[in-house]
């Protein structure tokens, strides 16, 4: 069984940590709680979550999250100690400061960087000796302040050079075209940089799109619509069961689908299935070129009715809404836009026909590269998600996240001609100009490569000359 | 004599589960349609080349199960003790915590070299309990990176240590619509290497399996342990014993030997597939009848039309005429109707099978000009019948069924390879663009020696 750390940093990517283990840690209760048939080893999450404990009556004893929480400003990772979810932290896995980053990349990458860089080499190294055999390390920060964008991409290369073998999966969170900071677009694009280089894979994924399913979600709910009932017990939007109580906070919601998104991920990997994937699975068979290696995700269910026994065309259903534009974690179009890759992770009681006739149906109204014409990568999980009967989650590799970083550039470019702010970069020590001009070129290196597989889009598909055998 | 079984990945062991229990299970049944002392004989020759004694009396699988992550090989091992039937030896097994991520040069180049050892001792401790061994039978999918790479690895090692013995690898070929993005790589490097390295290449097509299901066996959901079902009850038809000739009393000593012997005669020559007549659910099993002779039509008809399984043949297509070269032979661009074999084996099991008349696979317009068809042809019969079925027929073929399922294999990781994608994969443990130019040379050679039969 290979182990996974989260790493989270700054108050977005702690939030969201917070969120994943509160789901993880139900996951783990709901299914140990299955009476395991004698000769079955016993479903622990335990690639996620420490060595041996148990879960007694919702109590957890001793089960410790494989995490490392950093942040600059004391606030968020302190609430998290005093929370629920208290015991599950090791506080030798902290490391806060009190000032904050300012919302200024520089400081989260160079300042504490370098203050801390000895520290969260340590905390990192101690996480991955009590791993029996470490296979990733999960990175969750947003893009635009100065914490999770600088410091946490400055560990992405701290861990290419101390960990060269392990996975840098990255979920970082974009910031929306009205983000309150006004900075984000250089702290974005800083960041950039840093994730076309040492990150393995990135799941982006926009402030905007998580709002837009919650109000989906409550509009569904509170319209009352014919049978629409959310399931009691579904992770996704109900926190019965949740150890943090206070859950009316604004962004809670939002993240609680991404933590759906994570625990999906490496739901294959954790439980038992007949087409098992693995996460060096997913860097194998989604990433065709090293630069390219940004996933669009896309989840259902996000909302259930009450029915138990889902009949085919329910199940079909599930299928169609991953390809629409209301389930994705990013803005973006992919059916009008190119395949590179796509990769689909089910959960639950669905077999290898389900998926087949499944993908025949969705397959004519996608565009795939003509060199990946059946570009599908499918895993079957036989555990579902908690309250729900199946599940599944669409990873695609798609240049429609190509306008999402031109937005970006723009957005960047119309604060840099200006030099607005700039001053406050350029006073950290190390911090030029070239910094700004490198990143925005390694940008546009990246949305080049997106063009040219794009220029390829309408061409008809033709097979090369092969070899030819003289006989 | 004995066979030892390697499960490789999830795949192979997932399917060597299924055919262990395929094989006891029609060997201890009650259906045999025929004396007491007949049933006894065939099980004990099917219990000698599969399973081995041990005290408490309960069989145990002559198996070694490899993977590289452990979920499967648990699942494998539980399942088999609960069958309470058979099991498998607790230490014939070889796992590591981390998988091969669909990487061929994962598998081959790190995982292949790292456990060498270790893997090569277990086999040797299962050959060593063999009191007259026969050879390997290995099982493995294309399209992952354990059972693809680490397969192709240890087949070769098997040819250095044991090179007197046979191996035969039973490989699944992957869904035309991908299971997984790379497959297309992975089956060329495993298909060129294993070609080197293995004495018979027996290939079964998801495609093909999912449509037995779909259509002769009508389940509505099918799941990978429906299709590996099939794919046992046809592996066990052709390896349970069978009597070696016309008038003799014992069964087949060395049914590895026997079938490289008949069906391989030519090492350019190595692909091997199977069909089997009738096959269809339980249910409608307890209404149908047979006869020999539709069951050899149909097929006959099923190997010169090249179809997979007995519904939906084209009865149209017939053997050239003599002396007048087939249409269609020499390039693939026109539609191979007419599939010349090479060599083909029929092996029928059940009621009055004295009375079979297989004339029909003797005319030389189904073969190549090379052999004569009395050596082309070879058909073994037994009096036992298999599974249920009243009378079974299955031919183990050596002609040119597989040609376009390779040719399309070959054309698409062309296509990728030719846009260089996902190759940084592979280079990063040391495959490099040259193995990959060297495989596809390799199987090119292979399509066209095939086509031009």
């Amino acid at each position: 069984m290979t182990q996974s750390v989260v790493v989270q940093v700054g108050q977005c990517g702690n939030q969201i940590g917070c969120c994943f283990w509160d789901l993880a840690l139900r996951e783990h209760a709901a299914v140990n709680q299955v009476p395991a048939r004698s000769h079955e080893p016993p479903r622990l999450s335990a690639r996620v979550v420490g060595d041996g404990g148990s879960i007694s009556k919702g109590k957890i004893c001793s089960l410790k999250a494989r995490a490392v929480l950093i942040d600059m400003e004391e606030g968020v990772v302190n609430e998290i100690l005093q929370g629920p979810l208290r015991d599950v932290f090791d506080t030798k896995q902290l490391i806060t400061d009190i000032s904050g980053s300012g919302n200024n990349w520089a400081v989260g990458h160079r300042v504490f960087g370098s203050l801390y860089q000895d520290q969260v080499l340590e905390k990192l190294r101690k996480s991955a000796e009590h791993c029996d055999c470490l296979q990733c390390f999960f990175i969750i920060h947003s893009m635009g302040g100065g914490t999770g964008s600088g410091l946490g991409t400055f560990l992405l290369k701290m861990l290419e050079d101390e960990f060269p073998e392990v996975y840098r999966f990255v979920t970082s969170i974009y910031p929306s075209g009205e983000d309150d900071v006004i900075t984000s677009p250089y702290n974005s694009i800083l960041a950039m940089k840093e994730l076309n280089e040492h990150a393995d894979c990135v799941l982006p994924i926009d402030n905007q799109s998580l709002f837009d399913i919650i109000s989906k979600i409550d509009l569904m709910v509170n319209s009352g619509k014919l049978g629409t009932t959310v399931k009691p017990k579904s992770l996704v939007t109900s926190s019965s069961g949740a150890l943090k109580t206070r859950h009316q906070k604004p962004f809670d919601a939002m993240n609680n689908i991404v933590a759906n998104l994570l625990l999906n991920l490496t739901s294959s990997a954790r439980f038992e299935g007949s087409l098992n994937m693995d996460l060096n699975e997913i860097s194998m068979n989604l990433v065709p070129f090293p630069q390219l290696h940004y996933l669009v995700s896309s989840l259902t269910p996000l909302y259930t009715l009450t029915d138990v026994n889902i009949p085919p065309r329910r199940l079909d259903q599930m299928f169609s809404d991953a390809f629409s534009k209301d389930h994705q974690l990013l803005r973006a179009d992919p059916k009008h836009s190119l395949y590179l890759a796509c990769a689909l992770m089910v959960r639950g009681n669905v077999q290898i026909s389900d998926l087949r006739r499944n993908i025949e149906r969705l397959k004519p109204s996608l565009q795939f590269v003509s060199w990946n014409q059946e570009g599908w990568k499918t895993s079957l999980c036989s555990i579902p998600p908690v309250g729900h009967s199946h599940s599944l989650l669409a990873l695609a590799n798609n240049t429609c996240v190509k306008p999402t970083f031109m937005e970006l550039k723009e957005r960047f470019m119309r604060l840099y001609k200006k030099k607005a702010h700039l001053h406050h970069y350029l006073q950290v020590e190390g911090m030029e100009e070239s910094c700004f001009t490198e990143a925005v070129s390694s940008l546009s290196a990246l949305i080049q490569e997106y063009n040219q597989l794009d220029a390829t889009k309408n061409m008809p598909v033709q097979d090369l000359p092969r070899l030819s055998i003289a006989m | 004599m004995s066979i030892v079984t390697v499960q490789l990945g999830q795949c192979g062991n997932q399917i060597g589960f299924e055919v262990f229990d395929a094989l006891l299970r029609d060997s201890q049944s009650s259906h045999g349609l025929c004396c007491k002392r007949e049933n006894e004989a065939y099980q004990a020759s099917c219990k000698e080349r599969f399973f081995s004694e041990e005290e408490n009396g309960v069989p145990v699988a002559r198996a070694v199960l490899v993977d590289m992550e452990p979920k499967v090989i648990n699942q494998t091992l539980s399942k088999a003790a609960q069958s309470g039937r058979w099991k498998y030896g607790q230490h014939a097994c070889f796992c590591q915590k981390q998988g091969s991520g669909n990487n061929w040069a994962y598998g081959y180049s790190v995982h292949g070299p790292r456990h060498e050892e270790s893997i090569m001792n277990l086999i040797r401790k299962e050959v060593e309990k063999c009191d007259s061994f026969s050879g390997f039978f290995i099982i493995m999918s294309m399209a992952g990176g354990t059972g693809s790479g680490i397969g192709a690895f240890v087949t070769q090692n098997l040819q250095d240590q044991y090179s007197n013995s046979l191996k035969m690898n039973q490989i699944i070929w992957p869904y035309g619509t991908g299971e997984v993005i790379v497959q297309n790589y992975n089956s060329i490097l495993t298909l060129s290497h294993l070609y080197r390295s293995s004495d018979a290449l027996l290939v079964h097509e998801n495609d093909a399996v999912h449509k037995i299901c779909a259509k002769l066996m009508n389940i509505k959901q099918i799941s990978f342990s429906d299709i590996n079902q099939v794919l046992a009850h046809q592996l066990g038809s052709v390896f349970q014993p069978t009597y070696s000739a016309e008038s003799s009393f014992h069964y087949r000593r060395n049914p590895l030997g026997d079938l490289m012997e008949h069906l391989v005669p030519h090492p350019e020559f190595k692909m091997l597939s199977v069909r089997n007549v009738p096959h269809m659910s339980e249910n409608s099993l307890a209404y149908s009848t047979f006869t020999w002779a539709g069951l050899l039509k149909h097929l006959r008809q099923m190997l010169i039309s090249n179809a997979k399984m007995e519904e939906g043949i084209d009865w149209h297509v017939r053997p050239p005429s003599s002396g007048l070269p087939s249409l269609g032979k020499k390039s693939l661009n026109k539609d191979l109707h007419f599939n010349t074999s090479i060599a083909n084996l029929v092996i029928l099991r059940g009621k009055d099978v004295q009375s079979a008349d297989v004339e029909g696979f003797k005319d030389p317009a189904l073969y190549t000009s090379w052999l004569e068809p009395v050596n082309a042809f070879n058909v073994w019969k037994t009096q036992r019948a298999f599974s249920k079925y009243e009378k079974s027929a299955v031919l183990v073929s050596n002609s040119q069924f597989l040609v376009k399922p390779l040719d399309m294999i070959v054309g698409k990781a062309w296509n990728m390879f030719a846009s260089k994608a996902y190759i940084h994969q592979y280079t990063k443990f040391g495959i490099e663009e040259e193995d990959f130019l060297d495989s596809f040379t390799s199987l090119e050679q292979v399509v066209a020696s095939y086509c031009n039969l």
